[in-house]
């Protein structure tokens, strides 16, 4: 899986969670630019992710995390 | 919502939840009801994917949370936006993880049972300071933990984890029988029923407090909110079973009463027969069956003549095995029962028939239960269609009245005028004030009685208590016997007095005794406590719902005039200075 599909499910996951079909998201987005994404909303993030992708993040993982990019380069990783 | 049914997929809920939000609230036409969750850990995607499944079944809850872990203090001392609040559900979701103490290995047989009773204590403080708000209460009991450090000895040894929750859990029970409107959201069963390791999932207990995973949430909502359509009166009441392939392997119109598959020879007939023994439980408790099958009316009635059937003929309230396209079989089978055509669940093997029959009248529950009987119970059972909160007596018995019923209208069918129909049928009721051994009755057809029922008031148990000992109401029930047998408890009108006029808040009455005249009976009781009260003048109110246009004119029936119209509602006046008593038939004892 390429970094571009896996960004691409991640996109649709972020749509589907925070309900707006043209959301577009960046490697710099992070919870500070999206009002929705609390704690809790985090952890729906993170759920959906692991379905979706059938991976499971560690607790510590999660927790260095800063931005979408991020997010997506620890995926492909997993994916590897 | 087809996908809002088992088996749903629960992570696309989760994923979704707030344009399937968007889309449910579009469909309007909903009742609103308050709802607190009162959590012993974080509760806000329950709250969440609750919502969904309420609205999918035409519930639109206001919410309120308790803060993190705050259910003990919000319960118990409440606070102001709660005391506020009004709820007519609380929710209380603890598990093992609420659990203070368990118990050392150092103590002793007694002071095991003193944990015990300090654990129970807490909730039996919580459901009582809650009785005090009128509201149903929904508890949940205690899952098992994952961990147990004494392995297969923990559910037998008193110091064990699963011995402990085992015996709350007994305790839970007992309390669910013995607190009216109290009601248990069995997650022992589910946990199970879900597995324990997909139950639980301890990343996401440290990471957010859930005590439990987020897949379950959505099984946990759909389990609470089984039981909220139950007290609201939203469940099924009849069973509607295809043959051929359905109640028993083949055809019996081609293999004939030797060549169909049921009983224990084979396999294959031991599946037919589990789906038989699981409809005649149903059965008796209460929930109607009938049969809708194309097939030639003798062949179908000589399948049920198989030595091995579980079911028989007489089972089934309405049999309908005729060439008639399924749906108008399906209307028919409403009319014949006298129950809502939302009240049925269709169960056929053939995707084309429940197709038919879901597109033509979409309000009938049709499970696509795929074409194995090995999986039709559980379509059914999961989806809660037949969800009691209670077992009645008036329940089991109801099949009794059906039966009843069919020899009446054979009688009918014999007399002169319908007049010398009712002299013959030798009816006597009780018609008096509320007592406490009908009010969870009385309850119960105030939240599930929708044709015959003039402004379709719900009611919970602690609102029926209060009205039943209060002064200001004139609060009445009916019962109804004949010569075939005792119809039960079946006709309720609740006036509320104020100066000099009496206001009906509540008129209803099964529809299993229409047309006996027991609604002029109890107009004549109503006008007999009214003049006790010094009451002058009736006022009655007609709410147009979808169900109950057959009320519309009943009080025009009763010689109410006509006072004010807004919409399709109206309100009707009587003044009984000048009343005569209208029931003819019927022998009638009061207080």
């Amino acid at each position: 899986m390429t970094r571009e599909e896996i960004f691409n499910g991640v996109q649709d996951i972020f749509r589907d969670i925070f309900d707006e079909d043209d959301m577009v998201i960046k490697n710099a987005t992070s919870s500070d630019e999206i009002e929705d994404w609390d704690s809790l909303n985090h952890i729906n993030l993170v759920s959906a992710i692991e379905k979706e992708f059938k991976i499971k993040f560690a607790l510590g993982e999660l927790m260095t995390l800063k931005d979408v990019g991020a997010m997506v380069d620890l995926m492909l990783e997993k994916l590897k | 919502m087809k996908f809002l049914e088992y088996p749903f997929n629960g992570d696309l809920i989760l994923r979704k939840k707030k344009s399937i939000k968007k889309d449910l609230l579009l469909k309007g036409d909903f009742i609103e009801k308050n709802v607190v969750i009162l959590g012993g850990s974080t509760t806000s995607e329950i709250r969440n994917i609750l919502e969904i499944f309420l609205l999918n079944n035409g519930i639109k809850a206001n919410f309120y949370e308790s803060e993190y872990n705050k259910f003990y203090e919000d319960a118990l001392f409440g606070n102001d936006i709660l005391d506020k609040f009004n709820p007519d559900i609380v929710y209380i979701h603890t598990t093992n993880k609420n659990i203070i103490k368990y118990p050392e290995y150092k103590d002793s047989e007694d002071e095991v049972t003193t944990l015990l009773k300090n654990e129970i204590e807490r909730y039996k403080s919580i459901w009582n300071s809650l009785s005090k708000i009128n509201c149903a209460i929904i508890q949940n009991n205690f899952d098992y933990t994952l961990d147990r450090s004494l392995g297969n000895l923990d559910s037998s040894d008193i110091h064990g984890k699963t011995y402990f929750i085992n015996q709350l859990n007994n305790e839970f029970s007992k309390s669910s029988r013995e607190i009216k409107n109290l009601y248990i959201n069995d997650i022992n069963y589910l946990s199970s029923y879900i597995g324990l390791k997909d139950w639980f999932d301890k990343s996401l207990w440290h990471q957010a407090k859930y005590a439990l995973s987020l897949s379950a949430i959505p099984e946990l909502a759909f389990s609470i909110s089984k039981i909220i359509n139950s007290i609201f009166g939203k469940t099924k009441k009849c069973l509607v079973l295809d043959l051929d392939n359905t109640c028993w392997g083949g055809i019996i119109g081609d293999d004939g009463l030797d060549g169909i598959h049921i009983g224990t020879e084979t396999a294959v007939a031991e599946t037919f027969t589990s789906l038989q023994s699981y409809a005649k439980e149903l059965k008796e408790r209460g929930i109607t069956l009938a049969v809708c099958s194309k097939n030639d009316f003798k062949n179908a009635k000589e399948g049920f003549e198989h030595p091995e059937s579980i079911l028989k003929f007489d089972d089934f309230t309405s049999f309908k095995a005729n060439w008639d396209p399924k749906h108008q079989n399906i209307i028919d089978i409403a009319k014949e029962i006298n129950i809502g055509i939302d009240s049925l669940v269709f169960i056929d093997d053939n995707p084309v028939e429940r197709d038919i029959v879901f597109s033509q009248v979409p309000s009938v529950a049709v499970p696509n239960i795929g074409s194995d009987v090995i999986d039709f119970i559980e379509h059914i059972d999961r989806n809660g269609y037949f969800e009691p909160i209670s077992l009645l007596a008036d329940d089991i018995n109801r099949n009794q009245y059906y039966e009843d019923n069919k020899k009446r209208a054979v009688e009918q069918s014999t007399f002169k005028s319908y007049d010398d129909f009712l002299v013959s049928l030798d009816m006597t009721a009780d018609i008096k004030s509320f007592s406490s051994v009908y009010l969870d009755r009385i309850t119960q057809l105030t939240n599930k009685t929708n044709q015959f029922n003039l402004t379709t008031k719900r009611y919970t148990a602690g609102e029926i208590e209060n009205i039943s000992s209060s002064d200001e109401y004139i609060k009445i029930y009916g019962k109804l016997t004949d010569k075939y047998g005792d119809n039960g408890l079946i006709a309720i009108t609740i006036g509320r007095v104020e100066d000099k006029q009496c206001h009906i808040d509540l008129w209803l009455m099964s529809c299993r005794v229409l047309k006996r005249d027991m609604e002029f009976a109890m107009l004549d009781e109503l006008v007999r406590q009214c003049k006790e009260k010094g009451v002058s003048e009736i006022v009655g109110y007609y709410y147009k719902s979808v169900k109950n246009n057959m009320v519309s004119d009943l009080y025009e029936k009763f010689g109410f005039s006509l006072a004010d119209t807004k919409d399709e509602d109206t309100v009707w006046k009587l003044d009984i200075s000048s009343y005569e008593n209208k029931n003819k038939f019927i022998g009638v004892s009061n207080d």
